[in-house]
């Protein structure tokens, strides 16, 4: 593993606390050490309140640890300050959620251009890799659809071109599948592999399916806020 | 940026629309009553100004009037003119030429002209078949200006003429179309007979003048039978009537004068001769002071309405700032997932605020429009002429608007911009 590629993430002793100083006071993250290098497709797996959500929302720098270095594509997000912190999340982070949480009547192009938006594009650019990324991910021709008018699946697939907007550092993909059944769920994950393979994407995948898991290159196993199990994966298709 | 959030607040707004139309309505009510407000208190003020104008509201008038002693005034405060040593002024109490010699010269540098005139009798004039109707009216230079006399043929009264007494006179075009068939250049020299309690006089006619119709009357009567003013020298009709002094005449300032003052000045000049009259004494007055008090009080009024409609407005606002919580309470995970999308809070702030900005500027120009034909129908109701929009209430309008959203727009999207990423995404 420890190989010639560019080491995208490397947190050492992240420590995260909540409600310090009072007596309800919570350690979520006891101490993680994670490295990810380049074009890793790394699933994220344990069970609900293990603190995969927390270790998420810092990998994908909307919250910082407590303690401990988190060091993302050569930038240091333990010292970063807030205002800093959203254009590091757009430039380096690509995020795919649960419940896709495209903008409500706004269609799928219009989507996919709010990052690029964000990161002071203009529109001529914005439209042109909008239309690229629809096609990336098969939308072409749901382009001027609003997400009421998409299925799940297509949904997905829209807030996966919406993730590439800005070329990111890593995909962060929180329980993508989640929400649809086992078809769409396939359809979307082979939009991942796909972009692991031709894009050579690095991507995060968080999951509490040990199926899934098993499809990514590596497998970290957290439980009560510890990394108890870090494994290689099969990395291909499981058929 | 702006022009996407701008796209945003509409697409929003087209989402929603009962709910922005009620939004805005207190928005809308507000500009509207003020617009309205401030559109009628203008075209009053307007027409009062060039209603007073055509009046010579620059003019001071000077008048006899009854002195009110001592004695008449009752216990309870009140003046009662009409009581038993009450007697009518006469020749003797009028002031005279001497008088008005003496102000002339004592405030030359301060007065244009006097005018003054002495009404005689309406009679009508015949030749035969012709006839025409005439006001004899004496008149001397100064009336004949103040009265904007425009003359078409001949000339006016000279000094010598005014000082003599001369049996000259102007008459109107019209009275030349009935008598000279209409020939102004042949009724120059002309002899004009007319009979005056019993008795005749003739007038030479001197100069021929362009009669304008009364702003004020509509002659019903044709040009025919209409009557028109016959001037003669001031003292040529006072020897008619019997009269030496003036009981009223005009003061027509220089344009550079406070009025006010000299008002007061006229006054007191002429008391002075007033002092040993026990019934009479000189009132001078302008109407200027009149409509100076007139438009303050017309502004005052107009201020205070408009201050009351604002409180609508101020509702309006208040509405605005629920509604954008709500909205804001309501696009949660909206703003969560732009967070995480990369928007810096400044943007989140902005897109917030241009909604406000957007929903109360609609109100506004909806507003507007509305309370300008309200204004209109307002200004037609009370059967004014004038139309006044002022350029005010437009950039009022905007702006007030515009600020409306900016303030009440604020709190709200400050608020969202301030969520927290991680909370908003979670929230449901």
């Amino acid at each position: 593993m420890e190989d010639n590629r560019k080491q995208i993430i490397k947190m050492r002793g992240i420590v995260k606390r909540f409600y310090i100083g009072t007596p309800n006071e919570l350690t979520v993250l006891k101490g993680i050490d994670l490295d990810v290098y380049e074009g890793e497709f790394v699933a994220v797996v344990g069970a609900s309140g293990s603190g995969k959500s927390t270790l998420m929302n810092i990998i994908g720098s909307l919250d910082r640890p407590t303690e401990g270095s988190y060091i993302l594509d050569d930038i240091d997000i333990s010292q970063a300050k807030d205002s800093e912190l959203s254009g590091i999340r757009n430039q380096k982070i690509g995020f795919v959620f649960q419940t896709y949480n495209l903008i409500a009547k706004t269609n799928a192009i219009k989507n996919i251009e709010v990052p690029m938006l964000y990161a002071g594009m203009s529109m001529r650019e914005r439209n042109k890799r909008a239309e690229e990324l629809l096609a990336l991910v098969g939308m072409e021709d749901r382009m001027h659809h609003l997400p009421e008018e998409l299925s799940g699946g297509q949904k997905q697939r829209v807030a996966i071109a919406r993730a590439m907007a800005n070329d990111p550092a890593i995909i962060l993909a929180d329980e993508p599948t989640g929400a649809l059944d086992s078809s769409t769920g396939r359809m979307v994950m082979d939009i991942f592999h796909k972009l692991h393979k031709e894009q050579g994407k690095t991507i995060i995948l968080i999951t509490h399916s040990p199926e899934l898991a098993e499809e990514c290159e590596r497998i970290i196993t957290i439980k009560d806020g510890e990394i108890t199990g870090q494994r290689k994966g099969k990395g291909v298709i499981a058929q | 940026m702006i022009l996407e959030n701008i796209r945003l607040a509409l697409t929003g707004l087209r989402a929603n629309k009962m709910r922005a139309l009620l939004t805005m309505l207190g928005i809308i009510i507000g500009i509207a009553s003020v617009i309205a407000i401030m559109t009628v208190g203008n075209s009053l003020t307007v027409e009062l100004n060039n209603e007073f104008a055509s009046m010579g509201a620059s003019n001071i008038e000077v008048l006899i009037t009854r002195k009110i002693n001592e004695e008449d005034v009752s216990e309870d405060g009140m003046v009662y003119t009409e009581s038993y040593r009450d007697r009518r002024p006469t020749d003797d109490d009028y002031m005279t030429d001497e008088m008005i010699q003496a102000y002339i010269e004592a405030y030359e540098d301060k007065i244009y002209a006097i005018a003054a005139y002495e009404d005689v009798t309406t009679t009508q004039v015949k030749d035969g078949q012709l006839y025409a109707n005439v006001n004899i009216s004496g008149v001397n230079l100064g009336q004949l200006h103040s009265d904007k006399i425009e003359m078409l043929t001949g000339r006016v009264f000279s000094e010598r003429e005014l000082n003599d007494a001369a049996k000259v006179c102007l008459v109107s075009d019209k009275f030349v179309n009935n008598m000279y068939a209409g020939d102004t250049a042949a009724a120059i020299g002309q002899s004009v007979h007319v009979e005056i309690s019993g008795k005749s006089y003739n007038y030479i006619i001197v100069g021929v003048y362009e009669y304008k119709q009364d702003s004020y009357s509509f002659e019903t009567v044709s040009d025919k039978d209409l009557y028109t003013r016959m001037l003669i020298p001031i003292r040529t009709a006072k020897a008619i009537t019997h009269t030496n002094n003036y009981s009223a005449f005009s003061v027509i300032g220089q344009s550079d004068i406070d009025v006010n003052a000299f008002v007061t000045e006229t006054q007191d000049f002429f008391n002075k001769y007033y002092e040993r009259n026990k019934d009479f004494e000189v009132m001078a007055y302008s109407m200027s002071s009149y409509l100076e008090e007139m438009n303050s009080m017309m502004g005052t009024m107009t201020l205070a309405i408009s201050v009351i409609a604002g409180i609508a407005l101020l509702v309006g606002g208040i509405g605005v700032m629920n509604i954008m919580l709500v909205s804001i309470t309501e696009r949660t995970r909206e703003i969560g997932t732009r967070k995480a999308l990369g928007a810096p809070n400044s943007s989140i702030r902005m897109q917030f605020i241009v909604e406000s900005i957007v929903i109360c500027l609609i109100g506004g120009i909806i507003g507007m429009i509305l309370g300008i034909l309200m204004g209109y129908a307002g200004v037609k109701l009370i059967q004014s002429t004038a139309f006044e929009i002022s350029p005010q209430s437009v950039l009022i309008s905007i702006g007030f608007s515009m600020a409306i959203g900016v303030f009440f727009g604020y709190y709200p999207a400050n608020k969202a911009a301030k969520m927290d990423p991680i909370e908003a995404l979670r929230y449901e």
